[in-house]
């Protein structure tokens, strides 16, 4: 294994939490407290794994896997991506399908195990989540269609390599709109602020949250993991949207890049904090203007 | 022309004739014993088994060459001769029939018993028999006349095994709407094959010479056979006499049409494709267009749905736009010249008419032996079967991830080939309106994955909404063989899609005629890379589900009957449960402009409002508000002209004398009209 293989799979499984860690603190900061150590989140999911779990007597075997597919999808999604100068481990025509079907399956099974519970917060919760996600789903794969445009690439890899090269002085237009799509889609994915609050105490007004309410211990464990590595996934996807990341080689590209990964938690952090949560009759406007937004792109590109 | 001239092999079309005999003979035996007897649905299976046996291996086989060969019969129609032949995307097509057939006849041993239903197995039998024959003459027909013939034998099999349970008026209305849908198609089909017999001087079915037919004429026959063949396939705005025809059959039946029935509209639309000359790129945008439009629809209405049946058949629609958009990229590619797009879309298109038949007979198993273990097909009565009927859970939830197309299942592998068929005719300059579909395929993703949760969440998983629900027990081996073997080949294509890429190639070079694909499919589809994504997942879910499964174990031996924790609230109950509808709720509201959903509202008003109810029912909207109202408002026309039509012989000798004084007054020579009548 090459030394950029090994750096991308430890990037993978061990930056997720301090994506979270980084996004707390920039709110606590900006709310003018302390707040916890950004490597508070690494400290829960250690806690969580410690635990017991207790398991509802509704529950089938598909409560069990859900955690258990939501992370190894995230994960494997991660695998497609490159990172920064690094290009991915994977990569073939057609595998921004596979991203996107990766994710879709780990939402197929979080939402299942929220209905195994027959508890009716939990089937609130998975409504609403597979309620946006259909809104999502087109505005990623318009983004993908106008990268691809741009790069003449059919695999992420490539498509992900199209704001390289003085790209943001030839084609802004489209990269704004598709960063400003991605970024939407993004938050409304990982249940962040203006879609979804999650540090909300109300479960009625919750999705993510409130869908996974009965996972606990090590399950639970999976489940923050797996949602972070989400974010993560698609934090490096929107960087490498917004920034040429392949300009600087080698190891120091690697090092900014991740710079750049934080930075964007850190701009999550201040979207949640200057920006109040959405009424979830509005969610499904904002992810029509996302979709809008980066279908709007794919006509600039395709005069 | 210039190739040497070898013996042509009939083998693989003698196995499927010989196949296609046994078939129509299947349900015979059976007429002749009493319907109580065990040994006519054993000996019908016993067939069909056979039968499909060497079906399976006569179009395996004529996949595996690219030459095909007419053979010409003597037919009792003076004049004519049938005429029959088998290329790969016959071969391609009929193949679904005999795997479907034959798994549906083993279930339909354990499902619809002679106990349970008495009088109507035999005739159900007898019917499927003819139903599979049909199917499997309609691929093999190469002239007009046999072509319909086969047609109407489909359509009327079709019509009594949907009527199979005579006392329901449900399914005899199913029935007729089926029976006038199903002639409305007919009707342009003899439109169709009487314009091509007068392009091409006889009934043979062959592609036609770009001289003979101008390019509207062109453009109108298209039109024509899409809209025939389309009724039968059940794309969108021709799809209202699909849901209800398949909520009424038995469900191995509706596993048989949906599965396969539905796809000989879709062979129409294909054959119709590669016959017709000149076409421009309009016609594979019109495809693409109504395949968008059935797949996103369609899957809302799924969603609306709470009768489990009848969300699967408008989950049929929303895959036959699927393989419309398949067949749509094939046919700009083709157009445009472009041999990647008619690789990607045609192998698109037919690996998606293998897979659907695959999970939709897989789900309509599944769905019978709900229907069978609770009696009631309604969602909002089900939950938590899960645990009576584990095995049939887990094969629904397999069939579930395989047609929302999610890896590691074969759903994914078409609707990849699909994705990367628009995508490459989005990235070339001048037609990036053919990539427009993507998107509106994702949103369709994400809308089966919501419509899929639910059914699963709502039948399997959770408690027992009623007393029905809490009594469901586990289909016998009969019943739930069948379901496996289709769950295992759904993971087998999802894992290894390589192994049927040939037999895709040469179908689609079938297809496309004049024009040689360039490259192969496994250089323009990431193959290998599908089977080693697959296999990566599902070890990695294994691994990790091993470290978390003994955790789990303990803890529920620990403590066995843990509830559900309520927030607080300690006295739960199934009732507060999300039910079917409440869970599509939030997808449902957003396409209310399309679905029309009629709701009952309670009024409530003062302090002590008197108890009331809510009611929703989500109906065919084309149907309830285009075709009834147009059926009515022809009919009151029709009434009127009634006044000459009394039934009084005077009246109508005044008719009769009338017509001859007008013929003999006009221009027109009595000589040439009868000519026309009667011949030349």
């Amino acid at each position: 294994m090459s030394a950029s293989l090994v750096s991308h799979l430890a990037l993978l499984a061990l930056l997720p939490p301090l994506l979270l860690g980084v996004i707390t603190k920039t709110k606590a900061v900006l709310a003018g407290r302390r707040g916890p150590s950004v490597w508070q989140p690494y400290y829960d999911i250690h806690k969580l794994f410690r635990k017991e779990v207790a398991l509802s007597a509704t529950t089938t075997w598909i409560f069990v896997l859900a955690p258990v597919v939501g992370l190894v999808t995230a994960l494997l999604a991660g695998l497609l991506v490159p990172l920064g100068p690094f290009e991915a481990p994977v990569a073939f025509a057609g595998d921004f399908v596979l991203f996107a079907y990766l994710l879709a399956l780990g939402r197929f099974f979080t939402a299942s195990a929220g209905l195994d519970t027959g508890s009716p917060f939990e089937g609130m919760g998975a409504a609403r989540e597979l309620g946006f996600s259909w809104l999502t789903e087109p505005a990623l794969f318009f983004a993908f269609l106008a990268l691809a445009r741009l790069s003449g690439s059919l695999s992420l890899d490539g498509m992900l390599r199209a704001s390289e090269g003085g790209a943001w002085l030839l084609r802004t237009a489209p990269l704004v709109l598709i960063a400003a799509g991605v970024l939407v889609v993004l938050l409304a994915e990982c249940s962040r602020i203006p879609v979804d609050d999650p540090n909300t105490h109300l479960e009625l007004t919750m999705i993510h949250e409130v869908m996974v309410l009965d996972h606990s211990g090590p399950l639970l464990g999976l489940v923050e993991y797996g949602a972070a590595a989400k974010l993560l996934v698609l934090e490096i996807l929107l960087l490498h949207v917004i920034a040429p990341t392949a300009q600087v080689h080698g190891w120091p590209g690697l090092a900014l890049f991740v710079v750049g990964l934080l930075a964007i938690a850190a701009g999550i952090g201040v979207i949640e904090s200057v920006m109040a949560r959405l009424r979830l009759l509005h969610v499904p406007t904002l992810l029509i203007a996302a979709v809008l937004s980066c279908g709007f792109a794919f006509l600039l590109l395709s005069r | 022309m210039g190739s040497p001239v070898v013996p042509p092999d009939t083998t693989a079309l003698e196995l499927l004739v010989a196949a296609g005999c046994i078939l129509a003979a299947s349900g015979v035996p059976g007429l002749l014993l009493a319907w109580r007897s065990p040994w006519g649905p054993r000996i019908a299976t016993l067939m069909t088994v056979v039968a499909s046996l060497l079906g399976v291996a006569g179009s395996v086989l004529s996949m595996t060459t690219s030459h095909a060969s007419v053979v010409s019969l003597p037919s009792v129609i003076p004049g004519a001769r049938v005429l029959i032949a088998v290329d790969p995307l016959s071969g391609a097509f009929v193949l679904p029939a005999f795997v479907v057939g034959a798994l549906g006849s083993i279930y339909g041993l354990g499902y619809w018993r002679p106990a349970e239903n008495p009088g109507n197995g035999r005739r159900l039998r007898f019917c499927y028999g003819l139903l599979l024959a049909a199917i499997t003459f309609i691929t093999l027909a190469r002239d007009g006349v046999g072509f319909l013939v086969a047609w109407e034998v489909m359509a009327l099999a079709g019509f009594f095994l949907v009527t199979t349970d005579t006392r329901s008026r449900e399914a005899r209305r199913a029935g007729w709407l089926y029976l006038v849908f199903s002639h409305a198609g007919t009707l342009c089909l003899l439109g169709l094959f009487a314009a091509l017999t007068a392009a091409n001087g006889d009934f043979a079915l062959r592609p036609l010479a770009a001289t003979s037919i101008g390019s509207a004429q062109a453009t109108a026959l298209f039109t024509l056979a899409f809209v025939g063949f389309g009724i039968k396939a059940g794309a969108m705005p021709l799809h209202s006499w699909l849901p209800s025809a398949h909520a009424s059959a038995p469900s191995h039946v509706s596993a048989v049409m949906s599965g396969v029935m539905l796809k000989m509209g879709v062979y129409g639309i294909v054959r119709s494709a590669s016959i017709l000359p000149m076409a421009p790129p309009s016609w594979g945008a019109g495809v693409l267009l109504i395949g968008a439009c059935s797949t996103l629809l369609a899957i809302a209405f799924a969603l609306g749905q709470r009768d489990i049946k009848r969300v699967l058949a408008y989950s049929s629609i929303e895959n036959i736009g699927i393989i419309l958009l398949g067949l749509g990229v094939a046919m700009v590619g083709r157009s445009l010249g472009r041999p990647e797009w008619v690789m990607l879309g045609m192998a698109g298109c037919l690996l998606h008419v293998w897979n659907h038949a695959l999970f939709k007979a897989l789900l309509f198993f599944g769905a019978g032996s709900v229907v069978h273990a609770t009696g009631t097909r309604d969602l909002e009565r089900m939950g938590g079967l899960a645990r009576g009927m584990p095995a049939t859970a887990t094969l629904f939830l397999v069939g579930s991830l395989a047609i929302c197309g999610l890896p590691p299942f074969n759903g994914f592998v078409s609707e990849l080939f699909v994705y990367l068929g628009l995508v490459r005719a989005g990235v070339t300059p001048g037609s990036a309106w053919a990539a427009l579909p993507a998107p509106v395929l994702a949103a369709t993703g994400a809308l089966a994955v919501a419509c899929f949760v639910k059914v699963l969440g709502v039948v399997f998983l959770g408690t027992a909404r009623s007393s029905e629900a809490k009594a469901g027990h586990e289909s016998p081996p009969s019943m739930l063989v069948p379901m496996a073997v289709l769950g295992v080949a759904c993971a087998v294509l999802g894992v290894a899609p390589g192994l049927v890429a040939p037999a895709l190639e040469r179908a689609a070079e079938a297809w496309s005629g004049g024009l040689r694909p360039g490259q192969s499919l496994a250089a323009l589809a990431p193959l290998r890379w599908v089977s080693i994504a697959a296999l990566t997942l599902v070890v990695a879910v294994m691994a990790l589900g091993a470290a978390v499964i003994p955790v789990c174990l303990r803890a529920r031996r620990r403590q066995p009957s843990l509830p559900t924790w309520g927030c607080g609230y300690a006295a739960s109950s199934p009732r507060v449960q999300y039910t079917a509808s409440s869970f599509a709720q939030i997808i449902t509201s957003r396409f209310a402009w399309a679905l029309r959903t009629r709701t009952h509202t309670p009024l409530i008003e003062g302090f002590f409002p008197a108890s009331s109810s809510f009611r929703s029912a989500t109906g065919d909207s084309v149907l309830d508000r285009f075709l009834l109202p147009a059926a009515r408002r022809l009919k009151g026309t029709a009434t009127r002209a009634r006044v000459y039509h009394q039934g009084d012989l005077q009246q109508y000798v005044l008719y009769i004398v009338a017509a001859v004084i007008l013929l003999l007054l006009s221009n027109v020579r009595l000589e040439w009209v009868v000519t026309q009548l009667c011949g030349r």
